[in-house]
């Protein structure tokens, strides 16, 4: 949460649209814990980190739509999972992570 | 309810002040989604989940919670519901504002601590030695730790060079729930040491608390190597991790 704040707050001082992804559960080795933040805005600028880098593209597209949408979402990553392949998830285990429009 | 906040804006508020905190976020659910309630130890702060009853059903295992630190996804009336709980950062005290100091204050910051460092010597305790530290105290250790609230998220390393400065400062630390406190100096240093805090009152069980030699054995001997050994020695112990090889 600290990591990603400074950047949070200047980012609402300039009226940036963002969304925020959380760690909710993980299972099995993940290289961040759960309540691991990153955040994209609408112009797609991006800080923070949900994993070791595995996952944050696909979370990345994932934020861009919640923002359009403006209906959270709940992502699965795992290695069981086949799209989690596609989208290179080689850190093993599985993280879920909830996107969401930040409003604040 | 107070205020109209929303109930992120709270939660970073209170991240930014190193206050406890629990927010709730409603995941799944027939309704409700991305909703949330702000905590605290004492109630609800801020926001709901969409009911009264589920915000009380929240509010119960949010407290639990709060006590253990953990934050984790709750099954709730058919919801389910992510609790993130976030307790104050861990405080680095540094009593010594030596060279070694100036480095393992700058690997602390970087792994998540607040530090303060703490010296009664005006030449070491210098704002141009420490432009990062979130406070450096001008002070003798008596009256210094005593003043600083020493809790179960307080982390104290000892070295000042000075059996003068250090062996008050020790016994300050132990009187406190400090779960790593660390001595500098050679193990001759330390039988020495043991020896004046037990005439000043430490029993042996206080003083078994002490990690001396500090660090974790990597065969440091520059500064900035002590210090790498100290931080992740103090990283172990926050961990409950024995320090050794994977």
């Amino acid at each position: 949460m600290h990591d990603i704040l400074p950047t949070l707050e200047a980012w609402k001082a300039a009226g940036e649209d963002v969304a925020l992804a959380t760690v909710v559960r993980t299972v099995g080795s993940s290289p961040r814990g759960v309540g691991s933040k990153m955040a994209v805005t609408a112009t797609e600028k991006m800080v923070g980190s949900v994993s070791g880098g595995c996952v944050e593209a696909a979370v990345s597209e994932a934020a861009l739509e919640v923002l359009r949408t403006r209906e959270p979402r709940l992502l699965t990553f795992g290695v069981a999972d086949e799209d989690a392949w596609a989208v290179g998830l080689s850190c093993g285990g599985t993280i879920e992570v909830f996107v969401e429009p930040l409003d604040w | 309810m107070t205020s109209s906040k929303t109930p992120f804006r709270g939660f970073v508020d209170r991240v930014k002040a190193h206050q406890a905190v629990a927010v709730a976020t409603v995941l799944e659910g027939p309704d409700g989604v991305g909703s949330k309630i702000l905590f605290d130890r004492s109630g609800p702060l801020q926001g709901s989940l969409g009911s009264r009853d589920l915000d009380a059903l929240a509010e119960a295992r949010a407290k639990d919670l709060l006590a253990s630190g953990r934050s984790e996804i709750v099954e709730l009336a058919g919801h389910r519901v992510f609790i993130e709980v976030h307790l104050p950062p861990p405080r680095l005290v540094i009593v010594g504002a030596v060279h070694i100091a100036t480095v393992l204050g700058r690997f602390a910051r970087e792994l998540g601590f607040r530090v303060v460092v703490s010296d009664a010597r005006g030449r070491f305790a210098t704002p141009e030695r420490f432009p990062e530290v979130d406070e450096l105290i001008l002070g003798w250790p008596n009256e210094v730790l005593p003043r600083l609230g020493l809790d179960e998220f307080s982390y104290v390393v000892v070295i000042t060079h000075d059996a003068k400065l250090d062996n008050p400062s020790l016994l300050a630390a132990l009187r406190s729930p400090a779960p790593y406190i660390g001595a500098l100096g050679s193990s001759r240093t330390h039988a020495r040491r043991v020896n004046a805090l037990k005439e000043a009152g430490a029993t042996e069980k206080e003083i078994a608390r002490i990690h001396a030699p500090i660090g974790l054995e990597i065969g440091a001997r520059a500064p900035n190597e002590i210090a790498l050994a100290i931080m992740a020695q103090i990283v172990a112990v926050r961990n409950g991790a024995e320090g050794g090889v994977a």
